[in-house]
């Protein structure tokens, strides 16, 4: 054997890969640094296919990051911004000590700064990549812009979280791209559709937040840094495509006194310049199948430009214990007018003395005062009404009345899940079928049947108590009802129910049942036990929605009984 | 003397250049209008000097006697030349004088005798450099001794340096050299007014011309007044004579009439003193009032009188001093050269750079403006997105629907969990209304975390494997189309009392034998299930194999091998068996051999038994060739290399072909066609040429424990079963690897075999089931053996964990029987 022998892990995927150690070495950053640039950046670590052979025949459990990323970080302009600034803090320092404080001020004048603007444009080459990858920006800024100025970061960056996300808000009530709400228990999800990108966010509930001492804020910071810059860039192009000017005129109020008064306010204006747009689908004569997609396509185009419309033409008035800015968001989003209380905040255009109002919305168990003209009606109703696309009967969330449950706008059922019955009962809505009646509910659930029945017969037995005279009658009926069921039709005789036949055909089906398993005893071990995992899966889908089905607390449902109009 | 220098420097810029030494706005006005000029100073017997600064402080006519209160703020009033800075103060004869600085008294001497005490002013001011004064004293720098006319008490203390004095004989006099004064001098002046109303200031004020007959003045100075508690006098006169204090025997009945009767009770001040009461007069009180308001106590004091700029901006044709200007004034400064260089080097050199501009680029653009969509960095390549955050269900909803709650027991569960392994992060609840919603406590945790998970997470492209589990079963071909295979249980055959370890059929297909451990071989007939004969041996039987050619059977006994005649079926077969075993003839010369061959006689020879090997350690197999002259024993054992024995029974010779063994030799087995000899060790098959005697190839089987051995009738395939559940098929002209690795069964193999004409082999196992399998070999060399499991058989009964021990198949017909440690044989057709 000639030549050189060849050494082991230098060359193939132990050389593609660096430990984050070594990447720190070689780009001779800080941990700190390091991590901070990791985050600008958007470096993270890969998991290498063969671990072991990038580990050098080590088993320890360390992260690896690629070797072109770390290569690439070399190159950044920020590495250098980095070093600057703490040499800027070194200098600083050295002149507080001696006391100098014109050195002082003149190294404050040159405090060195750093912009993200590139590594943004780098990072997300076209804007739809930028769009795609907002989520977490928003939900981060819109975390950032209800903490209170607790030194838990710069009151500069949560002012401009707070005005980001406003700026955000008014770009989607203008554009009216609202699709889904839902109210968890960790806050209030929202899901906008901009420019065909599905974007959802979560909002905190307003409240102080209890800050935690085991989480590292820096890291948030850096991330905020970074998510207000593309954040800023992003809200920028997208008043740019509805021909709005940015920064919008509110933002120049918005200083730290009058954050949280602006913002609603600025809604309402905003919304009074929007102006809906016709834009209707361009038709092009096709052919076949591609016809029938644009049909579709016309539908669905349709059905949005509804669901836009909610709820046109309705005057809402938010009592003061509702939480205010999500609920006058989301009815703005679908062209309501909304107001509210004057001492509460600003903005509220109409009192609620207002006789045009339609809807009150109360989240208190009974008011004092109300007027004869207007809906009182639960926060609830809103959501629930977004979701399913269409205004939802408001007797089920009447002031004071038990509220339907909650449903989730964002699970997907699929054939073998488990569908909550309210959710069938909203699909039968929208698909325009009459109110639930109590036998289709019946059908619907049998369990309940018997409980149902039993307590149909108690009112009916009030009935007769107190309605003697029609007794007779009602008997009657009854008695007829009943023979009616009862009626005996000719059966079928079921083939798999006589005797040779029946065998066959079960012999036919043990038989295959044991090819099967016999088949399955030949599979390799490796698809023998992918198959056993999807298995496994199966099975436990069907358990839990088996356990679903059979929930103990499904008998009390309240939602499901006739409801009881309470309305004074 | 440094501030000396300095003081002469300044005065020395200021003569230079007096625009830049403004002097200081209020502080300084001009002392012609504050104090009558020094000149008139002097001459009054006493004068009270206070600075200019301090609002408290009164003009006296003269002829007032008055303390000095030393000057207050040194600081920027060194530069001014007008302050009148009292240093020493010249008194007429005939007045004692006492001069008490404010703070720090001096020691003083007391009662008998005269005590005075003078305390200098505590600095020297720079008031007397001012040209426009008349020097009051000697400069403070220099004070030489000073010449007083006798028979004054002169007070003189120069501010640095005390020189001595000259006093007059006969009376006492301190001097006490200059203290520092700290800052604490200037605070009690500044602060707090009110001090001075203490008896120290009140008697100041006090000392109206009214009182000055009366001649009660304080002559002791400031200390305790506790001293002279017990006297009946307060200090002494001139003369020396004691002062006597008032008499004084007010109670405190009388304290309290006085103050219900006396109108001016609340104006009169007890001064302790001269122990007297003093009433203080309109004016006094006026003055009181002022002051406690914090304004001057002059009434007609403006505080705000324009100021006078006395070094004006304009150059006046005199100079204000006289003196000639400094050499140094004319030469350019060196250290302010060096300081331009200096920054002159460093412009140079670009380490001060100037100030740059304020970028007005503005914080946010379009920056996609010119975006290009190709312009994918090659790292991009890599780019694996973050997953987005999952999307919320119904159990997260404020108001989920009941089923979604979790029980008492669930919640529990859910509660003794670790934090990774919850299936849900949260717990689901449910609010009556939205109003009743709590703060989410975990939601900075949770954002947090999904920070970490960003930048932190290694990230891995996985595929997601979406197939239809149907595609992933093999397709075989059906078992009804591999038919005739055994697939019903049709006969049971029972008699033995223990576990039957070793079945086989005799090659006709008629009868069948088995070996118990209730120390019986049992012949059976197989169509009808009859045991024909009940065969004592004398010990477990460990294998019974049927002579593939006569009538011969051959039974391993524990450390015995006994070949039987059983003496049944066909008569002439019976006899030639017999006369086979009677043929023998011993050869000349003895070798002397492993095993012992003993004919048996007797009743035993009658119960068919023909020959006995009695071998030296405990027999376990026992297989014959298939010409039926030859059969081999194993006897396992890992001590010596007696394990494997092939005997002959027409010579009754016997051979230990190996003369070492690797390993615990497990079975054995005849090539059914060529003189090949299979070893399987626990691990590995090897393969003997009997004939060139040598190892030919070794098989692994990748099993740990092999159990059992079958060869294909072809003899180019083979089966191992081991005890770790597989099965190895091998295909020997293919390699020595496992052709297929079958895991069939879920316990431990204890049987394999072939079919001798149908393309089938069977497997028995401690699960209780035996499976039949067709194991087509096709005679095209290029074909691999087609494998199709075609029956799970089931029937045996597990006893003591053991399920089947033995399975043969029947020589002519696809049936399978098969031994079980429920002590039944059973036949499947």
């Amino acid at each position: 054997m000639g030549g050189l022998q060849k050494k082991k892990y230098e060359r193939g995927s132990a050389t593609n890969y660096i430990t984050r150690n070594k990447a720190r070495k070689k780009l001779q950053l800080s941990l700190a640094d390091f991590r901070r640039l990791c985050i600008l950046k958007g470096i993270y670590p890969h998991e290498p296919k063969h671990k072991k052979k990038v580990n050098k025949g080590s088993t320890a459990p360390r992260t690896f990051y690629l070797f072109k990323d770390i290569r690439f970080l070399l190159h950044e302009p920020i590495v250098r911004k980095f070093r600057e600034y703490k040499v800027f803090v070194r200098k600083l320092r050295k002149a507080y000590g001696k006391a100098e404080w014109t050195g002082v001020e003149r190294l404050r004048d040159n405090k060195p700064g750093y912009k993200l603007d590139h590594i943004i444009k780098e990072r997300y080459p076209t804007f739809i990549d930028a769009l795609r990858d907002i989520d977490d920006a928003l939900s981060m800024c819109f975390l950032f812009s209800t903490f209170a100025r607790t030194g838990k970061c710069h009151v500069q960056t949560i002012t401009l979280c707070r005005r980001l996300t406003v700026e955000w808000m008014n770009y989607v009530v203008t554009s009216r791209s609202l699709r889904k709400v839902f109210l968890s228990i960790k806050g209030i999800y929202y899901q906008a559709e901009v420019l065909g990108q599905l974007i959802t966010w979560l909002v905190p509930y307003q409240f102080a937040h209890d800050h935690p001492t085991d989480v590292d804020y820096r890291v948030m910071a850096t991330f905020t840094e970074m998510y207000t810059t593309l954040f800023g860039f992003i809200n920028f192009r997208l008043y740019q495509t509805l021909n709005l000017v940015y920064p919008p005129k509110v933002t120049q109020y918005l200083d730290l006194t009058s954050v949280c008064k602006l913002n609603l306010a600025s809604l309402a204006r905003v919304v009074a310049t929007a102006e809906e747009e016709e834009n209707q689908l361009d038709l092009f004569p096709t052919e076949g199948e591609d016809q029938e997609n644009m049909q579709a396509r016309e539908k669905e185009q349709k059905e949005q430009e509804a669901q836009k419309r909610l709820f046109e033409g309705l005057k809402f008035f938010l009592n003061r214990e509702v939480p205010r800015e999500s609920l006058a968001f989301i009815l703005r989003c679908f062209g309501a007018e909304v107001s509210w209380d004057k001492s509460l905040c600003i903005g509220g255009t109409y009192e609620v003395t207002d006789e045009t109002i339609t809807h009150q919305i109360v989240d208190r168990p009974d008011m004092d005062k109300q007027y004869i003209n207007r809906y009182y009606i639960q926060p609830q109703w809103v959501f629930d009404s977004v979701n399913a696309q269409m205004r939802l009967p408001v007797e089920d969330y009447f002031l004071g009345t038990t509220l339907p449950p909650h449903l989730s706008p964002f699970v997907e059922e699929k054939d073998g899940d488990y569908v909550p019955p309210e959710k069938l009962k909203l699909m039968a809505l929208q698909r325009g079928e009459k109110p639930v009646q109590e036998d289709e509910e019946e059908e619907d659930e049998e369990e309940e049947e018997e409980d149902d029945d039993e307590e149909e017969d108690d009112d009916v037995d009030d009935e007769e108590l107190t309605e003697e005279k029609n007794l007779k009658k009602l008997e009657g009926t009854r008695a007829q009802g009943k023979t009616l069921a009862v009626k005996v039709t000719p059966g079928k005789v079921k083939p798999w129910e006589t005797g040779s036949v029946g065998n066959k055909v079960r012999l036919e089906q043990e038989e295959k049942a044991e090819e099967k398993r016999l088949a399955i005893m030949m599979m390799k071990k490796k698809e023998k036990y992918l198959y056993d995992k999807i298995m496994f899966g199966k099975k436990r889908t069907t358990r839990e929605v088996s356990s679903l089905r059979c929930a103990p607390a499904k008998p009390t449902r309240p939602s499901l009984r006739p409801f009881a109009c309470r309305w004074r | 003397m440094r501030l000396w220098n300095e003081l002469s420097y300044f005065t020395c810029w200021i003569s230079h250049q007096a625009r830049l030494c403004t002097p200081p706005t209020r502080l300084c006005t001009p002392p012609t209008r504050l104090c009558t000029p020094p000149t008139r100073l002097c001459t009054p017997p006493t004068r009270l000097c206070t600075p200019p600064t301090r609002p408290g402080s009164v003009l006296h006519p003269p002829g007032q006697a008055l303390p000095c209160t030393p000057p207050t703020r040194p600081g920027p009033t060194l530069y001014s030349t007008h302050q009148a800075r009292p240093c020493s103060v010249l008194h007429p004869p005939g007045q004692a004088l006492l001069c008490t600085p404010p703070t720090r008294p001096g020691p003083v001497l007391h009662p008998p005798g005269q005590a005075l005490l003078c305390t200098p002013p505590t600095r020297p001011g720079p008031a007397l450099y001012s040209t426009h004064q008349t020097r009051l004293c000697t400069p403070p720098t220099r004070p030489g001794p000073v010449l007083h006319p006798p028979g004054q008490a002169l007070l003189c203390t120069p501010p640095t340096r005390p020189g001595s004095v000259l006093h007059p004989p006969g009376q006492a006099l301190l001097c006490t050299p200059p203290t520092r004064p700290g800052p604490a001098l200037y605070s009690t002046h500044q602060t707090s007014p009110q001090v001075f109303f203490s008896t120290q200031l009140l008697t100041r004020f006090s000392l109206s011309p009214s009182f000055l007959s009366q001649d009660i003045r304080n002559t002791v100075g400031n200390i305790p007044m506790e001293w002279y508690q017990d006297y009946p006098h307060i200090g002494y006169n001139l003369d020396g004579k004691k002062i006597f204090k008032p008499i004084r025997n007010k109670d405190e009945l009388d304290e309290f009439l006085d103050k219900m009767e006396n109108p001016d009770y609340w104006r009169t001040v007890h001064d302790k003193t001269t122990a007297s009461d003093i009433r203080l007069s309109d004016e006094q009180v006026d003055l009181v009032h002022r002051l406690q308001k914090g304004q001057f106590g002059d009434v007609n004091f403006n505080e705000y009188e324009p100021s006078v700029d006395f070094f004006t901006n304009e150059v006046m044709i005199h100079p204000v001093t006289n003196r000639p200007q400094d050499k140094r004034s004319f030469i350019p400064s060196l250290i302010e050269k060096e300081k331009v260089s200096k920054l002159v080097h460093a412009i140079k050199m670009g380490w001060i750079k100037p100030r740059k501009p304020k970028e007005t680029t503005p914080q946010y653009y379009d920056l996609w403006a010119k975006e290009d969509p190709n312009a994918i960095l090659g790292r991009h390549k890599m780019h694996v997105p973050a997953p987005k955050m999952r999307l919320p269900g119904h159990e997260e909803s404020y108001n989920p629907p009941p089923e979604y709650l979790l029980t008492e027991e669930e919640r529990m569960a859910w509660e003794q969990q670790d934090a990774e392994d919850r299936k849900l992060p949260f717990l689901p609840q449910k609010h009556s209304c939205l109003r009743a919603v709590p703060a989410f406590s975990r939601f900075i945790h949770e954002r947090f975390e999904r920070c970490l998970d960003l930048y932190l997470c290694p990230r891995q492209r996985k595929m997601r494997v979406n197939v239809n589990p149907e595609d992933l079963i093999p397709k075989l071909p059906k078992p009804k189309d591999l038919q005739p295979f055994p697939t019903t249980m049709s006969l049971v055959y029972i008699g033995h009392s223990s576990l039957v370890r070793s079945i086989s059929a005799s090659p006709t297909g008629q009868w069948l034998v088995s070996g118990s451990d209730d120390c019986t071989v049992r012949l059976w007939e197989v169509n009808t299930g009859r045991c024909m004969k009940t065969l004592e041996v004398g010990g477990a039987v460990k294998s019974v194999v049927w002579n593939p050619n006569p009538a011969v059977c051959l039974v391993a006994v524990e450390s015995t091998v006994l070949l039987l005649n059983p003496g049944l079926g066909d008569r002439l077969v019976v006899s030639s068996t017999d006369q086979l075993i009677t043929s023998y003839e011993p050869p000349e010369e003895d070798k002397e051999q492993a095993v012992t061959w003993a004919l048996s006689e007797g009743p035993e020879h009658d119960n068919g038994h023909r020959l006995t090997l009695t071998h030296p350690k405990a027999v376990k197999q026992v297989v014959w060739h298939g010409k039926g002259d030859y059969l081999a024993s194993v006897m396992p054992d890992n001590s010596s290399n007696l394990q494997v024995l092939i005997h002959q029974v027409s010579k009754r010779r016997t051979q230990n072909p190996f003369r070492k063994n690797k390993g615990l030799v497990q079975c054995v087995s005849f090539h059914p066609l060529r003189p090949y000899f299979f070893v399987a060790t626990q691990r590995y098959v090897r393969v003997y040429n009997l004939i060139k005697q040598e190892l030919t190839k070794k098989l692994m089987t990748n099993c740990k424990w092999i159990s059992s051995m079958a060869i294909h009738p072809g003899g180019d395939n083979l089966i191992c079963g081991s005890y770790d559940c597989r099965l190895a098929w091998f295909d020997l002209d293919l390699s020595t690897k496992p052709y297929k690795m079958l895991r069939h069964h879920k316990k431990a193999l204890r049987g394999v075999a072939y079919h001798k004409h149908y393309p089938l082999f069977a497997s028995g196992a401690d699960d209780g089931s035996v499976i039949i399998c067709h194991g087509m070999v096709y005679n095209d060399l290029l074909q691999n053996p087609l494998i199709v499991p075609v029956k799970v058989l089931k029937g045996h009964q597990i006893t003591h964990d053991l399920g089947v021990l033995d399975v043969t198949f029947h020589p002519t017909q696809p049936w399978v029987f098969s031994s079980g440690a429920d002590a039944t044989i059973r036949l499947f057709t």
